[in-house]
């Protein structure tokens, strides 16, 4: 008995102890905390920026915040949408799986479209009005860095949600792969709401 | 496996509360109300959101404690970062 026991220590675990459905689901977790590391650096030297420049516009009067709002409600619903298409395919409801993935990579790419809209409207009209540059300002840097880099996760989220919609479609994956491109998903949906928060709403 | 226990009018729940903190959220920021006021009130919704979305929508309630340990570690070096910049945030 003990014998089969140490036999058993020698062999790679197959179960994480973390994450007992899959490894996946925390290679994933450990990437997002990795993740959020380098969404908090650019927050707190965004914060020690602000803190130290005295003559910082106010954001909502430079950027104007509706728009950014209807961007925050888009994602949020996205998010809802993420989750009741992972719901569905834990159900084996194909039909309702790829009416919800399909919904959050609209809610995704209509995200990126008004932030394109927002970005062109601020290169090309407003900041210029103001006399305020890319490379005149830290409060343009340090908004196109934070909303960009936070853009670019959306990007890649968009394609990820894409590639795992044809997947399953194509019987490649199935529910745990969905569970853990959802983890990506919301965690961009939760950096979006602190962004939207610290830049534009403070 | 434990999410499939969640249902649908659930999240829906969290939908319109996430909802609503939003709408609260921006709100506030045209009652022009002093500053620190303010900032006080949009950080706690924040947090409010991110938690909600962090418990429920990726299940961090129903996993391991440990796991939300990991979860938790970037906040506490962003503290770590805060603390250790003090001395270039208020400087003598």
């Amino acid at each position: 008995m003990s014998e089969v026991a140490a036999a058993h220590l020698e062999v790679e675990p197959q179960e994480s102890p973390l994450t007992p459905e899959s490894w996946g689901k925390l290679g994933m977790w450990l990437f997002l905390a990795g993740d959020a590391m380098s969404f908090g650096c650019l927050i707190v030297g965004y914060g020690i920026l602000r803190h130290a420049s005295n003559n910082w516009p106010v954001p909502k009067d430079v950027l104007g915040i509706n728009l950014t709002a209807f961007m925050t409600f888009l994602l949020i619903i996205s998010s809802v949408w993420m989750v009741l298409a992972l719901a569905a395919i834990q159900e084996n409801n194909k039909a309702r799986f790829n009416k919800f993935l399909g919904l959050t990579i609209l809610g995704g790419a209509m995200f990126l479209g008004c932030q394109a809209y927002e970005w062109t409207h601020l290169l090309g009209h407003r900041l210029p009005e103001l006399g305020i540059a890319f490379s005149n300002s830290l409060f343009a840097t340090t908004f196109f860095i934070l909303t960009g880099f936070h853009g670019m996760h959306v990007t890649g989220g968009v394609i990820y949600n894409t590639s795992v919609l044809a997947a399953v479609n194509r019987g490649r994956y199935e529910a745990k792969h969905v569970e853990i491109a959802g983890l990506y998903w919301h965690f961009v949906d939760l950096v979006w709401i602190l962004i939207f928060t610290f830049v534009y709403l403070l | 496996m434990t999410s499939t226990a969640h249902s649908t009018s659930a999240y829906i729940k969290i939908f319109y509360l996430l909802l609503v903190l939003t709408i609260v959220e921006v709100a506030i920021v045209y009652l022009g109300l002093p500053k620190m006021l303010l900032a006080v009130l949009l950080v706690t919704f924040a947090v409010w959101k991110a938690a909600l979305v962090a418990m429920h929508f990726m299940h961090l309630k129903f996993e391991k404690r440990t796991l939300a340990v990991v979860a938790l570690a970037p906040f506490v070096l962003c503290v770590f970062l805060i603390l250790m910049l003090m001395p270039d945030i208020f400087p003598h």
